[in-house]
């Protein structure tokens, strides 16, 4: 009775990524709101760009930049219920490591951001590409798509962590996340350009994986590293 | 106790910085292309890089302060990332003039550092917004902390990739070191720079000073007027009495 | 001297708690045994609810000693977290969740089988609507499944907030195997009501802004010395 007992973080982390799921399952919030506004994005963008099609660069750059922007929209929400309803505190009281929490998060968001674009690289196509990629194009689209995600779920589970206690928290996160994924915005729309271009068969230039990969690989031991301090009081 | 050292400190640095730029003005030659305007870099590049370095530093004590939870760390590292911000400001201003001699042109994107140093100093511009918007002091200095870390660690990831995303369309104008400067101009770029790593460290001791001044004189008026006098929100640091050294 | 006064379950010397420039609680010295009671009495902000989530390893004590059934808080915070139960105001329930599935989600953080979460749902009797919403739950409701949340584990130390704020009689009835002296373990307990409070406990702590106004056994307290902490 008085030996200390502890969860083993793997059963932690599937503790609380089976709460993420259950609880976006049963109260949609997150992906219903990220897949409008990237669709309502798209409206804009035809409207701002007068353009009734786009290829190469442009389109690369339409989409990652909504993709980006609809995943702030989601940051913004990751914590929410966990700050308002107690679920850092039920957590801290648990015999398990803290950095469960990160993990499960960034699987969360990462399921998140995978299931939006189901909904948003369709309607892309429909509303706005104007060439059809091959299937190796798109083969290689998503390849870069998830190592994009991968990145954006890193900060964005670490930076929605850092903001959900401040007072402004929907204008401090973008203000911190949107420069940090600089990069990854860099080698998504870099990346990706030609493979959405007019030209016909493109390859994928190989340093923006390799670099992408790298920023998650960072980033992703950075933030699991400091991410217990966001926690202790 | 802060504060003792910094008249000498002060005098060498006015001597240092005018003896580098009188090296920067008279020694180096002038650019064959470019002529007097170029001799901006030796301004402008030195503000750059102490600029860079001071938001490491304030990464790396932020890592101490995490690791210590000493908040004198934090006050370290609050006053490297203020400081840096200002000569961040001098570094803008100084390459968008030179982009406008050089190039004819207020802003240029090709220029891979020039687009990587507004990226990181964006991003440290959130600095204070977020420590502002923590109301608990040992919050508000642990998030500050993770934010300084974080963001040290950007600066070298981000270099990398905005220099990759332009390599291919646009050669390196300037070079800081090798066939880009005569030997002359190499002995005066570096007296710059150190000249202008030095005033960085002395404005940093100037704030320090600064406020552990202001701490003592919070702690002398408790002491006065009772547990009871409170003071408003703040995106500085604070610290206790009994954090601070006691008097020498 | 009893057994239990050799190894007690909370040791407290000294111990100080800032908020920024703010001390809340000023230099709080006690021992409590084991299975014993103490209540905890104060004015709004006189630092019962810090004391409680220092106990709970939630706040770092800042100066002074903190023991907590025979570990020192904060670097030994890992051994006892599976061993305290907290009830705060909060009650650390999701809304959108039922009762059945925040409890399992408990469970399985704690590593508690399934089966404990039915047997609790069973002692509160909500077993009828346990798998409604949190949000549907009436004041009452919700406390009666935060207590199963906090005793879930088994916990040998409560810390317990008003524990029956929001609570009638029956439900109050109910509890008591759970949270009550019978439950046997060790309870710390803060309390408004002067003679509801000295009669659940062994010890009384009287707080007046941070600092320790008054330690004595319940039994040498008058309601009127509580009363006058209020004043």
């Amino acid at each position: 009775m008085s030996a200390p007992r502890t969860t083993s973080t793997r059963a932690a982390v599937g503790a609380l990524l089976r709460k993420e799921l259950l609880l976006e399952r049963k109260v949609p919030q997150l992906i219903p709101a990220m897949a409008l506004f990237s669709v309502v994005t798209f409206v804009v963008f035809h409207f701002g760009l007068q353009r009734r099609v786009l290829e190469g660069e442009l389109a690369a750059g339409v989409l990652s930049v909504t993709l980006l922007f609809a995943a702030m929209l989601g940051a913004n929400r990751l914590f929410v219920a966990d700050k308002e309803e107690g679920g850092f505190d039920a957590l801290l009281l648990a015999p398990v490591d803290r950095t469960a929490l990160f993990i499960a998060k960034v699987i969360a968001f990462l399921a998140f951001l995978v299931l939006l674009e189901i909904v948003m690289v369709p309607a892309f196509a429909i509303l706005l590409l104007g060439p059809t990629p091959s299937a190796a194009e798109l083969a290689q689209l998503v390849a870069m798509l998830a190592l994009a995600d991968i990145g954006i779920a890193i900060i964005g589970t670490l930076v929605g962590a850092l903001s959900i206690q401040t007072r402004a928290r929907d204008l401090i996160l973008p203000l911190i996340a949107l420069p940090l994924l600089v990069p990854v915005i860099i080698c998504l729309a870099r990346g990706i350009a030609p493979l959405l271009a007019d030209t016909g068969a493109a390859t994928l230039a190989g340093r923006w994986p390799a670099v992408l990969g790298l920023y998650d690989l960072i980033f992703g031991l950075l933030a699991y590293a400091v991410f217990d301090f966001l926690l202790d009081d | 106790m802060y504060g003792t050292r910094l008249r000498p400190l002060s005098t060498a640095t006015v001597f240092a910085l005018l003896g580098a730029f009188a090296l920067a003005a008279w020694y180096a030659p002038m650019d064959a292309d470019q002529g007097f305007t170029q001799k901006i870099i030796y301004v402008h590049v030195p503000l750059a890089i102490v600029t860079l370095c001071g938001f490491v530093f304030g990464g790396i004590m932020a890592i101490k302060h995490l690791r210590t939870r000493d908040p004198r760390y934090d006050l370290r590292s609050y006053t490297a990332i203020h400081v840096a911000q200002i000569f961040g400001v001098g570094a803008l201003i100084t390459g968008m003039i030179w982009a406008r001699a050089s190039w004819g042109v207020w802003w240029e994107w090709r220029e891979a550092t020039l687009v990587s140093f507004l990226i990181v100093f964006l991003l440290f511009a959130t600095y204070q917004p977020l420590r502002f918007s923590i109301e608990d002091p040992e919050r508000q200095a642990r998030y500050a902390s993770v934010f300084a870390v974080t963001a040290g660690a950007f600066v070298p990831v981000n270099f990398l990739a905005v220099r990759l995303a332009d390599a291919y369309i646009h050669p390196r104008v300037l070079t800081t070191s090798g066939s880009g400067l005569t030997a002359e101009m190499s002995v005066a770029f570096f007296a710059c720079v150190a000249a202008m790593a030095l005033f960085y460290v002395t404005m940093w001791r100037f704030e320090l000073a600064h406020k552990h001044t202001r701490f003592q004189l919070r702690a002398l008026r408790r002491k006065l007027g009772g547990d009871e006098i409170a003071y408003g929100r703040s995106a500085a640091p604070q610290m206790l009495d009994s954090d601070l050294p006691a008097p020498s | 001297m009893g057994p239990e006064d050799a190894d007690p379950a909370l040791v407290l010397d000294g111990l100080v708690r800032r908020f920024g420039e703010r001390t809340v609680l000023h230099d709080v010295t006690l021992t409590l045994g084991r299975g014993r009671t103490l209540v905890v009495f104060g004015p709004n902000g006189a630092g019962k609810s810090t004391l409680l989530r220092v106990l709970a390893t939630l706040l770092r004590p800042h100066r002074g000693r903190v023991r907590i059934l025979g570990q020192d808080l904060p670097d030994q915070a890992w051994a006892v977290r599976g061993r305290i139960g907290l009830l705060t105001h909060e009650p650390l329930l999701y809304r959108d969740l039922s009762a059945r599935e925040n409890l399992r989600f408990h469970a399985r953080l704690h590593g508690v089988p399934a089966a404990r979460v039915e047997e609790l749902l069973e002692a509160v009797a909500m077993r009828l609507r346990a798998d409604d919403p949190v949000h549907t739950y009436s004041r009452g409701m919700v406390q009666r499944i935060a207590v199963c949340r906090a005793v879930l584990h088994d916990p040998e130390v409560l810390l317990l907030d008003e524990p029956r704020a929001n609570l009638d009689p029956a439900a109050s009835e109910l509890l008591e195997p759970l949270i009550g002296r019978a439950s046997g373990r060790t309870r710390i307990i803060t309390s408004h009501d002067p003679a509801g409070g000295l009669a659940e406990g062994d010890l009384a702590l009287g707080l007046k802004r941070g600092k320790q106004a008054l330690l004595r056994p319940v039994g040498d307290v008058s309601v009127a010395e509580i009363g006058a902490l209020y004043r």
